[in-house]
């Protein structure tokens, strides 16, 4: 069993926003680097967020109301041969949930280019996001850097990895290769925060089925090409599973010090071979994103490989109505294998959306979303609202609400948790 | 193949031939003195793009102002990388830098001849390249009056062209052509383009939608030379009659043959574009 080194990590995010900062301040009064740095550029956004959960808590103390701060600054130093360094720190305060206020460092890595013959190649070292994959409802393919799982539970924000990302490409397509040095643990909500499981995950007590813990090397491995209508990637990942199996309490503890009774995360050894395609046809767009995934345990414990996909495509009405208006209509079918022994919501599920974009002034877009799982009518309803209020201020508002939530489905703790999220965004 | 289908085949075989052979005859001084229309709209077409042609790449800042009806004003601001392929479709990257919402956000077009575009964009939040339906060609780029068939590199085979008149066009001598999509993804039934006789630059477009009714009037000026053969107007105006508003697209810092070569231009050079 490990600690986990949580302060760690957020001592070096933190470390690593403020070095951002005085770098910024150093490139920027001209200090140093006139003649290694061509061209600098520093930007980012501070945001201003409520989150209201209208419904009292299905615990009493978790809380109903929460304001947050965030800040995420961004550095790009590039040299006159085309090496860049990009440097990008994120920092939140939750006035809630003291673990949802968080520190990462989203990137920090150093960027090569070249070309050898025909084929290009680009190699990024240090810490990055990488994303693969086409799907809307949920990204099932992607699985290079951990999800940030307290900013949102939609799985969509991903954590900062420490990685060697070599690239090459050519006419025949893009192939790339990671080797990732540590594993980042997901952090969990509190016992104050919303969102989370009946019992709390103790994210200070993190398990690894590896004997070199977070330090085991993972590998990954990703092929795509673009050819025609289609976009296909194939990809493998080799090494430590970024979701973990929650092992449940010892009986006993619930006797002797219920309060103490937490999930204790254990990330196993995995393998997952992974497709993703999408064919673009006039105005359709038709994805699959497929797995399969060696190693892991199943919801009952038992270690069970598995296969998962989601399928589905969305189709766009482009000036609808006759107006400057787009409407996508998006529908999307999730598929575990394991249906109800899986460890996630997506054992069977059915989604649909629609996507309106107003292509006006201010970029307002509303996007309204419905997950549905077939086997147990339990119902989740997402909306998503932006537009721009000026040049650099942006209105953002998040909405989910939980319908009809079986008692036997994975999401039945979060059953009170309907909020809204209202967040004002500053850009430089 | 049925006869049917054989007679058709030929018919069509000839009227390629003959429209061949027209082309021919545009280059040819001796019979150019009455070609068709069609063959002198075709002519003025190639002979634009041809004055264009060989910059290699350019690399220049776009400026947009966006103004409603009523005086509101909103201002965009992005980087346009172009990179020419002979006898092909040209490849364009647009990265955004304002509003700073959308700062880092990229569009790679490859534009093709024969078939309709390849569209993907980079989201930069998400660190996701996605591929993009082209077939939106008539939709708003950016809010603005500029649709995206208007901005991307219109290739002649899209459309077929004919020749209308002679007109004065401010103090130059231009001739005006009509140009009708071919493809059913434009937002347009034709345009009217005004071309100066001496340069071939293009000084004014008029864009007719669907029901055949003036929807936009371009108006392109402060032509600049570059490398002492190369066009570019400086500003372009164009204003939606049918709601008032109007987008003025200012080009500056134009630079070619600047240091951008093919992998710039991938689904990788759009990860890596800033």
């Amino acid at each position: 069993m490990a600690r986990r080194p949580v302060l760690r990590w957020a001592k070096l995010a933190a470390a690593g926003v403020a070095a951002l900062g005085v770098t910024a301040l150093g490139v920027t009064t001209g200090a140093w680097g006139e003649s290694l740095i061509d061209s600098h550029e520093f930007s980012g956004s501070v945001t201003l967020e409520n989150r209201w959960f209208p419904k009292k808590a299905a615990n009493p103390e978790q809380k109903d109301f929460g304001v947050n701060l965030i800040a995420a600054p961004e550095l790009y130093l590039e040299s006159a041969d085309g090496t860049s360094l990009t440097l990008e720190g994120f920092y939140r305060y939750d006035s809630s949930d003291s673990v949802r206020s968080h520190a990462d460092l989203r990137k920090a890595y150093l960027l090569f280019v070249g070309q050898i013959e025909d084929q290009e190649w680009e190699l990024r070292l240090g810490v990055d996001r990488v994303f693969w994959g086409v799907a809307e409802s949920r990204h099932l393919v992607d699985i290079v850097n951990q999800t940030d799982l307290v900013e949102n539970p939609s799985e969509e924000v991903k954590l900062g990895q420490p990685m060697a990302h070599l690239t090459v490409s050519g006419d025949w397509g893009v192939a790339e290769l990671f080797g990732l040095p540590y594993h980042r643990a997901r952090t969990f909500p509190g016992r104050h925060g919303r969102l989370r499981s009946a019992l709390v995950v103790d994210n200070d007590r993190v398990m690894y089925e590896s004997g070199a813990e977070e330090r085991h090397f993972d590998v990954a491995a990703r092929y795509s090409h673009s050819v025609g209508l289609f976009d296909v990637g194939l990809s493998v990942f080799d090494g430590t599973s970024r979701e973990p199996y929650l092992q449940p309490p010892p009986p006993i503890c619930f006797i002797l010090d219920p309060r103490s009774c937490a999930l204790v995360p254990l990330y196993e050894q995995i393998r997952q071979y992974g497709l993703d395609a999408q064919m673009t046809y006039e105005a359709w767009l038709l994805k699959l994103e497929a797995i399969r995934r060696a190693g892991a345990r199943n919801a009952l414990g038992e270690e069970e490989d598995y296969t998962a996909f989601v399928a589905g495509g969305e189709y766009t009405i482009y000036s609808v109505f006759d107006t400057d208006m787009d409407l996508g209509l998006l529908a999307e079918l999730n598929r575990d294998s394991r249906r109800m022994r899986a460890t996630n919501i997506f054992q069977n599920d059915v989604f649909f959306a629609v996507r309106l974009a107003f292509n006006d002034f201010a970029s307002t877009d509303l996007l309204v979303g419905i997950l549905e799982d077939v086997d147990t009518r339990s119902r989740s309803f997402n909306a998503q609202f932006n537009r721009r209020l000026s040049d650099s201020l942006t209105l953002n508002v998040e909405a989910t609400f939980f319908h009809n939530i079986a008692a036997d489905d994975a999401t039945h703790a979060t059953r009170r948790d309907n909020f809204v999220n209202i967040g004002l965004t500053y850009s430089f | 193949m049925t006869r049917k289908h054989r007679v058709r085949r030929f018919l069509a075989m000839m009227t390629l031939f003959a429209a061949g052979m027209n082309c021919l005859a545009a280059g040819q001084p001796a019979v150019a003195q009455n070609p068709s229309p069609e063959a002198r709209g075709l002519e003025i077409a190639r002979e634009a793009r041809k004055r264009g042609e060989g910059f290699g790449n350019l690399v220049s800042q776009l400026t947009m102002v966006l103004r409603t009806a009523k005086g509101q004003e909103s201002r965009r601001q992005m980087r346009l990388k172009t990179l020419e392929v002979a006898n092909a479709g040209d490849k364009t990257l647009f990265v955004f830098d304002r509003p700073a919402d959308v700062s880092g956000t990229a569009f790679l077009v490859h534009a093709h001849r024969d078939k309709p575009d390849d569209l993907w964009i980079f989201l930069p939040a998400l660190n996701r390249v996605k591929r993009i339906s082209s077939a939106n060609q008539s939709g708003s780029f950016m809010g603005s009056e500029f649709a995206y068939e208007d901005i991307t590199t219109q290739e002649i085979e899209k459309f077929t062209h004919k020749y209308l008149r002679d007109e004065p066009c401010g103090d130059l001598a231009c001739t005006v052509s009509e140009r009708t999509p071919v493809g059913e993804d434009s937002g347009y039934s034709r345009q009217l383009v005004w071309h100066d006789k001496k340069e071939y630059r293009p000084w004014r477009v008029e864009y007719y939608d669907r029901r055949n009714e003036l929807l936009k009037t371009l108006t392109l000026a402060d032509y600049e030379l570059h490398l002492d053969r190369y066009w570019y107007a400086g500003e372009q105006t164009m204003v939606n009659h049918l709601t008032g508003k109007s987008t003025v697209l200012k080009t500056s810092e134009v630079q070619l043959q600047a240091k951008l070569n093919e992998r710039d231009f991938t689904r990788t050079g759009l990860r890596r574009a800033r």
